[in-house]
Formats: C-alpha cells, structure tokens, sequence
C-alpha cells in the first residue's frame, strides 16, 4: 500500500515534469491555472485545513499580494519576481494585523468575519485606495518575470515556474507538518482547550498560521500578477475565496495530496465541460451539500500524521 | 434637516427588510446554532417568486392594490417557507449529528446551488419590476415621503410584532423558546423538537422571502446574487442585536439600515457596502454579545 501510493505520486509528479512536451499552449494555461489555485489552497489548507480556523477571506491576502507587487512594479519599475518575498511579508503582515483581535472567535464567527474582510478589501480596491490601485480597472501593464536573464512569457514557461513554486510548497509544507509547529496546530484543530492545557499558547500557533497561510497567498498573488500583466478587483472576489475553501475541504483539510488533486478536480474539470459552464457554480454547490452529508472528511482525509492515532481524528469539527 | 430625515426614514425602510431576513439567521440559530448561510437565497427567491406572481396573475389589477398586494405577500410566504421546509430537509437535517464544519460548508453549498439555479432559470441580468403604484408621495408633517417607503416600514414593523406575540404568548411560540435554550430538556418536556426545527425553517424563509418581495417593490430592480449581501448585512443586525435574540434582530436591523442610510449620505455612497462589514467586525471585537444578548460569552 504504502509503495503503491509512492509510485502513483512519482508517477504523477513525471506526468506533470513533462505535460508542456505533448500539451497545447492552451491545455499548459489550465495546468498553471491549477498550479495557482493549488498554491493558494496549500496556503489556506495551513490555516483551515492543519489549524482547523475557518478563513473565508482568502482572497484579500491574495489581492494585498498580487497589488503590492503590481505597484511596486508598474510604479518603481521593480522586476517583479523580486517582489515575491515583499508582497509575501505585507500579505502576512496584513493578515496578522486584521486576525489579532479576531482570531479567538469560534469557527462560523470567525468565517463571518473573514468574509467581511475580504469584502472590505475588495470595495477598497474598487475605491481606489491611496490612488495607487486603479479602481475598479485594476492596474496594468505589469512587466513580464526575468529569471536569471530568461524572460517568461509564454504559458510553458510560466508553467516551470509555478509548478517550481508548488514543488518547493509541498517540500516545505510537508516538513512543516512533520515539525512541531505542525503538531501544534493540528492539536488545536482536534482540541483547543486540551492542546492550551498541555502548554500550547494557542493565539501565538492561530496567529503564526494566519500569518504563513496569508504570506503564502500574497507570492501567489505575485505570481498571479506576472502571469496576468493586469490585475483588478474582481479577480479577488467573494467567489474566489469560496472556491479556495472548497478546494480545501473537498480534498480533505490538513492533506496536501488530496489539497493539489481537488484543486485538479475544482479547477480542472470544468476546463473538460466547457458547454455547462454556466452550471459549474450549481453543481460545485451540490457536491458541497452531497460531500458535507456522505463523505465530510473529504477525498482523502488526514491521516492524522505520525504522531496522532488515527482514533483521535474522529468526530473532528 | 430635510435630508437627514429623509435618509432617517429611507434607513428605517432598509432596516426594516434587513430586520425581517435577520429573524430568519436568529431563529435558525437560537434552535439549532447554525448560521444558515442559504438564508440569503430564499430572500433572493421571494424577490424572484413575488415578481413571476405579480406580472403573470396582475393580483392588483384584478382584486384592486390592497387585497391583491395581501394575496401576494402570503403567496410568496408560502412558497418560500416551503422552500426553507425543503432546504431544512436536505441539507441540514441529514448533518444535525455532524461536526459544526460540515453544517456550515453544506450550508454554503445550498447558498450557491440556490443563487445558481435561480441564474439559469431567469438569466444573470437585473430583472425590473413593474410599477404597481403610481410614484405616490405621502405629505408627513410637512415631509414628503413616497408612499411605498411608509408601506414597508408599516409592513415590516407590523410583521415584527405579530412575530414576537406568537412567540412570546402561544405554547407554540413558548416551545420555540424552550428548544432555543435546551434542546435535550425541551424533549424532556414532550417538546418534538423536530417540529420545532421545521417550523423555524417555515417562519424565517417566510419572513425573508417577503422581505426580497420589498426589496424588489422598493427599488424596482432585483438581481440573483442579490441575496448574499443582503443575507450578509442582515446577519450583521442578528449580531448587532445579539444573535438568538427576536427582538434584537429587530432592533439590529432597524439600526443598521439607519447606521448605513445616515454613512452612505454623510460619508461616502462608494463605501456603503463596507460600513456594514466594519460595525460587523467592531461589534464582534467590542460587544459580541451583541446589543440585546444575555447569553455568555463563551459560546462565541
């Protein structure tokens, strides 16, 4: 079992290494596509997913990102993958800020308000806050990414590098919840009130989540914007944020596998339906409604990890 | 002062139907302490149903305004409280037993599902409803209100109150408050809280729905996503009210609308939107009991 599962992954991961060889410039844009949904859910999978805290308002962390390197860019001609680590840190330093007095909420409180932040975010956007996002335009003319002297522009490019990105995320993100830290969060997740009696500062992990998950989707937002070259408010909305969390739960809260296949599912499968797009939304929430009733846990659901018996993992919520 | 009577009054209308959807999330919540994420979309088909009704069967041409705008409303009453009996069934009964996670994600799921079929039946344009009335204003000690504005805070408040007798004087209404406060206890006492469950998701959805009815009749123009910020200012006054609590939603929402009336006026229209999102998280901070709310603290 367990080779059988190594082997469906390396598989996988060569299948992925080499799509750009024998797929269309279109077919690669949907697989970067997926590459930065899959960037965004791992993010919110660490806040959601491994802490348990329920954060509806991914998308602003996102649009701080993508904004705070547009700006940087169009406005102090900033090379734009140099602004991943910045637009990163102001993601995360955002997210800090507005989670602090907000963290200790219990789960739909805090979904509620997460939602409002989003919202706010995005109404500032169209405001045109400080006169330096565009308005409801956005901001164009974003310059293309140079990496060590290779301009990126076409989609198969664009593809090494956000699949490079998601690589590195599962790395770091695997090690993470083998730490620690890991540990500490999803002891939250099972149980708050024990995991602060056993000496866990339970708003430092939140806010440390919080922080990385938010940071995560700020160099996604990045990204984001490199591949664009133009980006506005509607592309950070309500239903952005609604899709990540989905994705997240689809697959299974706190499994970066089952985080990456549903982004593949979520993201994918409406690019092979194309005549029902207008339906994409209807059934997304019918498969909700039918997942939450016959299989909560999602696809494939944490395994609870080395250090946490898989007995323990029931009647989470 | 003018002005700010009109906006005074115009926030009145506004958080009246913002009061009339809140009913419907505290309700939801004091009995089953689940925040029914859907609810916003059974408002948008009471807007949605109440304008199919009002162009296809002319009710007030044929039984004259006041009888035939009587007939619509129960219409759309009861179609939309089957809804929310329907929604109840299929999304959330099967979840009772479940972790909170689970309820809260199927509840978003029905909130989409619902918004999205009602997409592919009318089409994503703003629908425009008829004009029933002439643009009628009404001379109030020298103010000149238009005449729908004094008929929908009249409706709304009327509507509140019959709601807070029923539940406060039939034993029906005292089994609602039973099962709000124990579940398990309310049992004990012979209450099927079953009943209960389903009852609630009869009132709320009925009231909500005649909300989206106002909404349309007010502003003339409705619009399938329309539900999700009316459902999520509406939440808002629940919890400005103190949620769980009748009267508080009412008061919330009478409140809000003003707050967001008197901020669009003197602040800024651009921010409306955003006003009701920042007293949402202010009152979540500061006060998340809420104005009216007894319960303790910690079951936030």
């Amino acid at each position: 079992m367990k080779h059988g599962k190594l082997f469906a992954v390396v598989l996988a991961a060569a299948l992925l290494a080499t799509a750009p060889l024998f797929l269309n410039a279109y077919q690669v844009d949907v697989l970067n596509s997926i590459g930065l949904y899959g960037l965004l859910a791992l993010g919110l999978n660490l806040i959601l997913g491994e802490a348990g805290l329920f954060n509806m308002g991914h998308a602003a962390f996102y649009a701080v990102g993508a904004y705070t390197a547009a700006i940087l860019n169009t406005r102090y001609q900033i090379p734009i993958l140099w602004t991943l680590p910045l637009s990163g840190l102001v993601a995360g330093v955002f997210a800090l800020v507005v989670a602090r007095p907000v963290v200790h909420l219990r789960g739909d409180y805090l979904l509620i308000v997460t939602i409002g932040v989003g919202e706010i975010v995005r109404i500032a956007l169209v405001n045109d806050l400080f006169g330096m996002t565009g308005g409801a335009n956005g901001i164009f003319g974003i310059s293309r990414p140079n990496l060590f002297g290779i301009v990126i522009r076409r989609p198969q490019e664009f593809f090494y590098l956000i699949w490079g990105c998601v690589a590195l995320t599962i790395f770091l993100f695997l090690r993470l919840k083998q730490s620690r830290f890991g540990r500490a969060l999803n002891y939250l997740r099972e149980d708050e009130v024990a995991a602060e009696g056993s000496g866990i500062n339970t708003a430092y992990y939140k806010l440390a989540a919080f922080g990385l998950g938010a940071a995560w989707a700020g160099m996604a937002g990045t990204l984001f914007a490199a591949k664009m070259t133009i980006i506005s408010p509607e592309s950070f909305n309500f239903w952005e944020s609604v899709v990540l969390f989905m994705i997240v739960i689809l697959g299974g809260a706190g499994n970066i596998v089952g985080v990456l296949l549903a982004a593949f599912l979520v993201i994918g499968l409406p690019e092979l339906f194309r005549e029902f797009a207008s339906a994409r939304m209807l059934v997304f929430g019918l498969v909700m409604v039918v997942m939450m009733v016959f299989r909560p846990q999602g696809l494939l659901p944490a395994g609870g990890g080395r250090f946490l018996p898989a007995t323990l993992v029931r009647g989470r919520g | 002062m003018e002005e700010f009577l009109q906006q005074l009054t115009n926030g009145l209308a506004v958080g009246g139907i913002y009061a009339l959807i809140a009913l419907g999330y505290t309700m939801v919540y004091g009995v089953l302490k689940l925040i029914n994420f859907a609810h916003g979309d059974l408002f948008t088909y009471g807007a949605y149903l109440g304008l199919t009704l009002l162009t296809s069967l002319a009710l007030t041409d044929r039984l004259g305004f006041a009888l035939g705008m009587l007939v619509l409303v129960l219409m759309v009453m009861g179609l939309v409280a089957v809804l929310g009996a329907i929604l109840e069934r299929a999304a959330y009964r099967p979840l009772r037993e479940s972790p909170r996670l689970s309820a809260v994600v199927s509840a978003l799921g029905a909130s989409i599902f619902l918004q999205n079929a009602l997409m592919l039946l009318y089409g994503a344009r703003f629908q425009v409803y008829p004009n029933i009335l002439p643009a009628t204003t009404l001379n109030l000690f020298g103010l000149y209100l238009p005449l729908m504005r004094v008929l929908i805070v009249l409706a709304s408040v009327l509507m509140m109150a019959a709601l807070y007798l029923f539940i406060q004087k039939t034993r029906i209404g005292a089994a609602i408050r039973a099962a709000a406060i124990d579940q398990g206890a309310a049992r004990l006492m012979g209450i099927d809280v079953n009943r209960v469950i389903l009852l609630v998701f009869l009132m709320g959805p009925a009231l909500g729905g005649t909300a989206g009815l106002m909404v349309g009749l007010y502003y003339g123009q409705i619009n399938f996503t329309m539900g999700w910020v009316y459902g999520m200012k509406a939440f808002t006054a629940a919890i400005l009210g103190g949620i769980g609590n009748i009267p508080g939603a009412m008061v919330g929402g009478l409140l809000l609308g003003v707050i967001e009336a008197l901020g669009a006026a003197y602040i800024s229209i651009a921010w409306k939107d955003a006003i009701a999102f920042l007293v949402l998280i202010l009152i979540l901070i500061v006060r998340p009991t809420g104005l009216l709310g007894e319960r303790v603290a910690d079951k936030i």
